[in-house]
C-alpha cells in the first residue's frame, strides 16, 4: 500500500475537491458583505449557477475546451441575474436585506427557478456532456502525500486558488480595494470623498453573485456531476457561515472552507474504507460545527475586532446624512 | 445623487388603504410576473394559472386540499410572524416543523391505540410545541446569551432536524420505525394509531381539518396577546426600539428568548398538525420536500406580521401548494410554487416601499451641493 493510500492523505485531498465551491461561494459573499449588503440568496444563485453550466455543458456543440468555460461564464451570468434582483431590491429600494435575500433563494432555489429550468431543458435524466476531471499537473500526482492533495485536482480547484489571490490582493492592496472596505465601514465617510457608494455596492453583490454560479456549476460539472433538483444540499448557508468563521477575509475563508469540505467528505471516505458509522449523524457534522464556531467567534471577540463591515446590512439613505 | 439611485421620500402620512393596497397588490404583481417567466419558456400562463384556481379552490373536493396543505402554512406563517414581529430573525421554522413532528407522533406512538382519541390529539399538541419550542429556543439562547446571529443558527439546526429525522427512519432501528411487515424491506415510518389521527369538521361540502381550526383560535389569540397585554406591549417595543426597551426597565434578552420558544413552539404544532391531519406517519423525505417553514416566511411577509392575516394568507398560499402536489407531472412545471413563492416575496418587499415612499428620478448633482443654493 502505497503512502498515497493513506486515510490522511485521501481525506485532505476529497477535503480539497469538496471544498471548492465552498471557496467560490463564501468568496463571493464576501465581496457583498465588504460592501456593506448581506446576501441570503447563496444558495439560490448557486442553484442558477449549476442549471446554467449543466445546459451549456449537455446542449452546447464543440470540444470541451470551449464548453466549459462557456458553461462557467454562463453559471456567472444566470447567479449575477439573480444577484441582481437583490441589489435592486436592497440598494435602491433598501428593503430589508435578510427577507430580500431569503426570497432569492426561494426563487431560484430547490423548489424554484433552478428547478423549473431543469424541467423544461430535461435536464437530469443524463450526466452532463462535458465535465471537469481530475489533472495530474507536471506529472507530479503520484509525488508523496503533497500529489494526490495539490497536483491531482480539477481545475476549477487551481482557478479557485488564483481567485483567492486576487481577491486577497484587491482588497489590501489596491484602491479600489480601500475604496470597497471604506463603503462597507462607513458610507457616510466613503461618500464624503466622493465613492459613489451604491455603484460599489452594486458591482460587488452583482460580482460576488456571479462567484455563487461557480459554485453551483462545481456541484452540476464537477462533483456530481449531472443536474439534481436541490443539488447543492445547503452548502450555500455553509458559505454564508464561512464569511463569518473566516473573518471576513479570503485566505482564512479558503482554509475554513477546507475544513468543511473535509466534515462533508469523511463519511464517504469513511464508509469506504469499510469503517461503519451513520451517514445521517455524519452528515450533521458540517451544520453542528457551524453552530459551535459562530457560538466561539461571537463569544470571544466583538465583531468589529473580528473585520465585519461596520455597515453590514444596513442600507445607506444618502439623504439622512 | 447616487448615479443608480432613484430617490426615496417617505409619505408624510401613510394612507388607509396601504394594509391592503401592499399585500392584494403585490400578489398580482407576482402572477403578472410569473405569467412572464411562463411566456418567456414557451408556457401558457392562462392555462397554467386556471389549473391552478381550479385545482386550489373550485374543483370537487380542491378546497379541502387546499385547507390540509394551509394549516402547516398557518403555523409556520404564525412562527415566522411572532418572531420577526421583534426583530429575531427566526429561519428555522423548518427545523421547528420537523422537531414538533417527531415529538407529536413519538407521543402518540408511545400512547398507542388503547389511549383515547381526544388524550392523543391532545398530547400531539402539547408535546409538537414542545419539540418545536425546544429547537426554538437554541438559537433564542445563543443570541440572548453570546449575541450569536440567528438568522445562521437557526438555519444551520434546519439540517440537523431534517438529519434526525432520516437517522430515526433510515438509520436506526428507531421507535418511530416499522420493523415489521413491509419495513423490514423498505425503511418507513410506524403508522400512528387510528385513534391518533386528528378529526375533521364536516360542513356538508368544505371538510376542514381540525389542525386549521386550531391554527385559526391560535392565531385570534396571538391577536389579542400582541393588542392587549403587557407582553405584547413589551414585544412591540423590543422589536421598534430596543434601547428605549432597555431604558424603560424591559428585559430584552428575556423577551428575545420567550418569543424563540413561543416561534418555534407554534411551528412544532404545525409539524404535530401535518402528521395528525394529514401524513399519519413520520415520513421524512415528505417533511423534507415540502418547504413548509420557508414557506412560511412568504405568508407572514405577505399578512404584514398580523396573525389574524396570516390565517387568510395561508388559505391563498396553501391554495397553490395544493393545486402544485395535485397538477405535479410532466405536462406542469415543476417548480413553479417556488417561483411564484419568491415573487410574491420580492414583491411584498417593494410594494412596501413603494407604498411608504414617494419615488422621484434623481438629478445628478456632484456630492454635498445643493443644486438650489448653488445658482
Amino acid at each position: 500500500m502505497s503512502v498515497n493510500d493513506n486515510l490522511f492523505v485521501i481525506i485532505m485531498a476529497s477535503a480539497i475537491f469538496y471544498g471548492t465551491p465552498l471557496v467560490f461561494a463564501s468568496l463571493g459573499e464576501l465581496l457583498a458583505e465588504r460592501s456593506g449588503v448581506l446576501n441570503l440568496g447563496v444558495e439560490g444563485m448557486m442553484l442558477l449557477g449549476a442549471v446554467a453550466a449543466a445546459w451549456v455543458s449537455t446542449n452546447v456543440g464543440g470540444p470541451a475546451i470551449v464548453v466549459l468555460p462557456l458553461a462557467i461564464v454562463a453559471a456567472m451570468i444566470a447567479a449575477g441575474l439573480g444577484a441582481s434582483i437583490h441589489a435592486f431590491l436592497t440598494i435602491t429600494l433598501r428593503v430589508n436585506q435578510i427577507i430580500s435575500g431569503l426570497a432569492l433563494t426561494i426563487f431560484a432555489g430547490a423548489a424554484g427557478l433552478s428547478s423549473y429550468l431543469a424541467g423544461i431543458w430535461q435536464l437530469g435524466q443524463t450526466p452532463v456532456k462535458h465535465q471537469f476531471g481530475k489533472i495530474d499537473v507536471f506529472g507530479l500526482s503520484g509525488v508523496p502525500v503533497v500529489g494526490p492533495i495539490l497536483f491531482h485536482q480539477t481545475l476549477l480547484t487551481y482557478f479557485s486558488w488564483v481567485l483567492v489571490v486576487a481577491a486577497s490582493f484587491y482588497l489590501f492592496r489596491t484602491r479600489a480595494g480601500l475604496h470597497l472596505r471604506a463603503v462597507g465601514e462607513s458610507p457616510q465617510t466613503a461618500d464624503s470623498v466622493g465613492i459613489s457608494v451604491s455603484r460599489y455596492r452594486y458591482f460587488h453583490v452583482i460580482f460576488g453573485g456571479s462567484f455563487a454560479g461557480i459554485a453551483g456549476a462545481c456541484f452540476s460539472l464537477m462533483i456530481v456531476p449531472t443536474w439534481v433538483d436541490g443539488m447543492t444540499a445547503g452548502q450555500g448557508w455553509i458559505a454564508l457561515a464561512l464569511v463569518i468563521f473566516g473573518f471576513w477575509r479570503p485566505d482564512l475563508t479558503l482554509i475554513g472552507a477546507y475544513l468543511f469540505g473535509a466534515l462533508s467528505s469523511l463519511g464517504l471516505t469513511l464508509q469506504a474504507r469499510g469503517i461503519h458509522i451513520s451517514t445521517a449523524l455524519l452528515t450533521a457534522l458540517p451544520y453542528v460545527m457551524t453552530i459551535v464556531v459562530l457560538v466561539v467567534v461571537s463569544n470571544t471577540a466583538s465583531r468589529r475586532q473580528l473585520g465585519a463591515p461596520a455597515a453590514l446590512g444596513k442600507p445607506y439613505e444618502r439623504e439622512e446624512r | 445623487m447616487s448615479r443608480f439611485g432613484l430617490r426615496l421620500e417617505p409619505r408624510s402620512n401613510l394612507p388607509k388603504w396601504l394594509p391592503w393596497a401592499v399585500p392584494v397588490g403585490s400578489f398580482l404583481a407576482a402572477l403578472l410576473v410569473g405569467a412572464i417567466v411562463l411566456f418567456a419558456t414557451g408556457q401558457n400562463a392562462l392555462s397554467v394559472y386556471g389549473r391552478i384556481l381550479d385545482r386550489a379552490f373550485l374543483s370537487e373536493g380542491a378546497f379541502t386540499g387546499t385547507l390540509i396543505s394551509a394549516t402547516p402554512l398557518l403555523f409556520t406563517g404564525l412562527c415566522a410572524a411572532v418572531a420577526f414581529r421583534i426583530g429575531f430573525f427566526n429561519i428555522g421554522g423548518e427545523g421547528q416543523f420537523v422537531m414538533g413532528a417527531i415529538f407529536g407522533s413519538g407521543i402518540a406512538l408511545k400512547l398507542g391505540a388503547d389511549a383515547p382519541g381526544i388524550l392523543s390529539v391532545a398530547a400531539m399538541v402539547i408535546f409538537g410545541a414542545v419539540g418545536g419550542g425546544l429547537w426554538g429556543l437554541i438559537p433564542g439562547i445563543l443570541k440572548a446569551r453570546f449575541k450569536t446571529n440567528e438568522i445562521i443558527t437557526s438555519l444551520m439546526l434546519n439540517y440537523v432536524a431534517a438529519v434526525i429525522a432520516t437517522y430515526l427512519i433510515f438509520d436506526s432501528n428507531s421507535f418511530w420505525r416499522e420493523l415489521t411487515g413491509s419495513g423490514a424491506v423498505f425503511p418507513k415510518g410506524k403508522i400512528l394509531p387510528v385513534g391518533s389521527w386528528w378529526p375533521n369538521l364536516d360542513f356538508g361540502s368544505i371538510i376542514v381539518p381540525f389542525g386549521f381550526v386550531l391554527g385559526m383560535v391560535i392565531a385570534g389569540w396571538l391577536y389579542v396577546l400582541q393588542r392587549k397585554t403587557r407582553f405584547g406591549f413589551e414585544m412591540r417595543v423590543v422589536g421598534g426600539a430596543p434601547t428605549t426597551a432597555r431604558y424603560a426597565g424591559m428585559k430584552p434578552t428575556r423577551i428575545v428568548v420567550a418569543v424563540a420558544a413561543l416561534s418555534g413552539a407554534l411551528a412544532g404544532i404545525g409539524g404535530a398538525a401535518d402528521i395528525g391531519n394529514f401524513r399519519h406517519v413520520l415520513d421524512p423525505k415528505g417533511l423534507q420536500q415540502s418547504g413548509f417553514g420557508y414557506a412560511g416566511i412568504v405568508v407572514a411577509a405577505l399578512a404584514r406580521l398580523n396573525p389574524v392575516a396570516v390565517v387568510f394568507v395561508a388559505v391563498l398560499l396553501g391554495g397553490i401548494t395544493n393545486a402544485g402536489y395535485a397538477l405535479r407531472g410532466p405536462d406542469f412545471p415543476a417548480g413553479l410554487v417556488g417561483v411564484l413563492q419568491g415573487l410574491i416575496l420580492f414583491c411584498t418587499l417593494g410594494g412596501e416601499v413603494l407604498a411608504r415612499y414617494r419615488i422621484t428620478r434623481s438629478v445628478r448633482t456632484p456630492a454635498g451641493v445643493n443644486i438650489l443654493e448653488a445658482s
